[in-house]
């Protein structure tokens, strides 16, 4: 199923400074009860966001108006424990197209490409840039250019390059998804599975 | 110097990858599919949406898991939102024609535990699920790891994914270990020296003395953490300990074939002088009884230790700090004395029956304590049935505790059983992030031991000065 195309983002962007962000903080568990993938946004970060009474938490950087954007901003190790998808689906629910860190867990990152959220891996030195640069001014706007593989904070000009495998990258830019690439090859997967051993 | 050793994770790996694309995944045959309620329906949904089917049926097995209920299983599921989803099960595996063990069913239970118990994961297997703790099924020389709804979408529809080779990491732990020390401390141990994020982009294999000599159940329980280092999986080679657990279980090979494959998983294992991107070495010697201080499993440390300060570690102060600050803890406290509210022992970590072996050698002949409360779950009813048929029932209920039945139950804590607000678990599951247990719950992971000893003292306890 083709996802949004992504080629230039030019946004502003959300600041979360912490390590280890864990997709039960991200979506907790409670919340996976859905048999439709809808609605997931209004339960990101849930437990950051709200208090018990479901009102909002003032200190939450989602509850800050002076941040917005398509873009977060996140601390290193993002996206580690559960595979719930549902992480990315509230991510992407919630209005973000991309997700910047210096590290990021495996199978959130593999999730993430596979909806079409783009996670651009950035230096230690790099993060802490672009967190300088919001934390100058709130609305600094961030270019991440999939094509030339870049990010660049635009006040300053300040850039670095991101890696992605060309595969994945195509993908994303043409909103292709793997599915439909596996469907094109059913006859090769038919002929090895004859062959297995199981 | 020859070039064609390779790795028990090349052997298996690369005989599964049906096509390489050139920069970018290769496309990964899959052996054995787990679904369970949480992370399938939208894929269903997919293949609806596409117009497309199930590919290989019979290479899928449903089990029902996260979102039941532990008691009164014969009654209707009160929460709609999870009987939805039970249903939501049901319906896809019936329509599919996927196998589907279901509440109620006799074969029900863990994902991660009825996989290993019925044969159904075997050495050599590509294996996957929609359950970052599909690692668990590595015990047996097989590549197991967790994928996302969308993969569960693409195994169904075409029985492959498409993954980059991850690198290759082995982790070494030679000597014999101390009193009191289980597989669950061994890999606490592991995971407190590499960090949460330290296999992250590896595969691991385990590999020395301490795991030769590991039963297929603690295997079981460390392959089940190397997710909770980052790596994709765990796996450690086959030997006689593993023929041993599957020969005569319903799904395995049996007669000639049992033989053909014998021989095929006995060349399953590291050629000596293959490389790896990374290794480890430790000595089981250094490894006493653990317990997790903070909200993520590389924040363990001996139990007898005290908490350490943030200076002497890795990684920013603030986090470590917000995450002291969530479990009430402080700097260079002692861990033995903290109270412990609930006690928890169950999960696809430690929901097997050594580990219930384990729990009943300390309790046996002590009392639960007062303040108290226990939930003891078993993984699946195979291992319900079997601790009542080794008295070990009558062992808890005359230290007063209740055996629940079985189910995911307060690991992640999506049904009834959750861990109060501010209060404090000891849990023999796999994660101590804020709120897994429940919203404010505040876990220290550990081993059976450490929870039984929590258990009857109401602190955390030492289980050598039990045992």
């Amino acid at each position: 199923m083709a996802y949004d195309k992504f080629t230039v983002l030019t946004s502003s962007a959300v600041p979360l400074p912490i390590e280890n962000v864990d997709t039960d903080q991200i979506i907790p568990a409670r919340f996976l009860k859905a048999t439709e993938r809808k609605g997931f946004g209004d339960n990101l970060f849930r437990d950051w966001r709200y208090n018990s009474d479901d009102s909002p938490k003032q200190d939450f950087v989602l509850n800050n108006p002076i941040y917005s954007g398509k873009i977060l901003v996140a601390g290193r190790n993002f996206g580690s424990g559960s595979s719930r998808e549902h992480a990315a689906w509230a991510i992407y629910d919630y209005g973000f197209r991309c997700v910047v860190s210096s590290f990021f867990a495996d199978i959130f990152k593999g999730n993430s490409l596979n909806i079409g959220i783009l996670p651009v891996t950035v230096s230690e030195a790099f993060l802490d840039k672009i967190f300088t640069a919001i934390e100058a001014d709130p609305n600094a706007q961030l270019e991440v250019n999939l094509p030339a593989q870049t990010i660049t904070i635009i006040a300053t000009g300040e850039n670095e390059s991101f890696a992605i495998n060309g595969y994945k990258k195509h993908n994303m830019i043409n909103g292709f998804d793997d599915i439909d690439y596996l469907q094109a090859m059913k006859e090769e997967i038919g002929t090895y599975a004859a062959t297995s051993a199981y | 110097m020859s070039n064609t050793a390779s790795t028990l994770f090349d052997k298996v790996w690369d005989s599964h990858v049906v096509r390489k694309i050139e920069d970018g995944p290769d496309v990964l045959f899959i052996d054995r599919h787990f679904i369970h309620e949480v992370t399938s329906p939208v894929a269903f949904l997919g293949l609806q949406s596409r117009g497309i089917g199930v590919m290989f049926p019979n290479r899928t097995f449903a089990t029902a898991d996260h979102n039941t209920p532990t008691i009164n299983q014969h009654m209707p599921v009160a929460d709609p939102l999870s009987a939805n989803q039970l249903k939501a099960l049901e319906t896809n595996a019936t329509k599919y024609g996927i196998s589907h063990w279901g509440l109620g069913n006799p074969k029900n239970g863990i994902v991660h535990v009825v996989g290993p118990e019925n044969g159904i994961t075997l050495p050599g297997m590509t294996i996957v699920c929609g359950d970052s703790h599909t690692s668990t099924h590595g015990a047996f020389g097989a590549i197991a790891f967790g994928i996302g709804t969308s993969e569960v979408e693409m195994v169904l529809s075409s029985q492959c994914i498409m993954q980059p080779k991850p690198k290759k990491m082995r982790i070494n732990v030679n000597g014999q270990l101390n009193k009191a020390v289980l597989p669950k401390d061994v890999v606490l141990y592991i995971i407190s020296q590499l960090t949460a994020a330290g296999a992250t982009g590896y595969f691991v294999e385990f590999a020395g003395e301490v795991f030769r000599n590991m039963s297929m159940e603690g295997r079981m329980t460390v392959c089940n953490m190397s997710i909770e280092m980052g790596a994709r999986g765990g796996m450690i080679a086959p030997d006689e300990t593993t023929f041993n657990y599957i020969n005569g279980r319903e799904k395995a090979p049996k007669a000639e074939a049992w033989e053909k494959a014998l021989a095929y998983w006995k060349t399953l294992k590291t050629d000596e002088g293959a490389s790896f991107d990374m290794e480890y070495t430790f000595d089981a010697a250094d490894i006493e009884p653990m317990i997790t201080y903070g909200t993520n499993p590389g924040m363990g440390i001996g139990i007898s230790q005290h908490i350490p300060k943030a200076e002497s570690l890795k990684g920013g102060k603030a986090s470590y700090d917000k995450s002291l600050n969530y479990m009430g803890f402080h700097e260079e406290d002692a861990m033995i004395g903290k109270k412990v509210d609930y006690v928890f022992i169950g999960s696809c970590t430690n929901g097997r029956i050594e580990d219930f072996r384990a729990f009943a050698s300390v309790v046996k002949g002590r009392k639960k304590a007062d303040h108290v409360t226990a939930w003891i779950v078993p993984g699946s009813h195979i291992v319900e049935q079997q601790i009542k048929e080794e008295g070990i029932l009558d062992i808890l209920t005359e230290a007063g505790f209740q055996l629940r039945q079985p189910g995911c139950s307060a690991c992640l804590a999506m049904n009834d059983d959750k861990i109060p607000a501010g209060k404090y678990a000891v849990s023999t599951s796999n994660r101590n992030f804020e709120g897994r247990q429940g919203p404010g719950a505040r876990t220290m992971l550990a081993s059976p031991l450490v929870a039984a000893a929590a258990a009857v003292t109401g602190v955390v306890t030492d289980p050598r000065e039990l045992l």
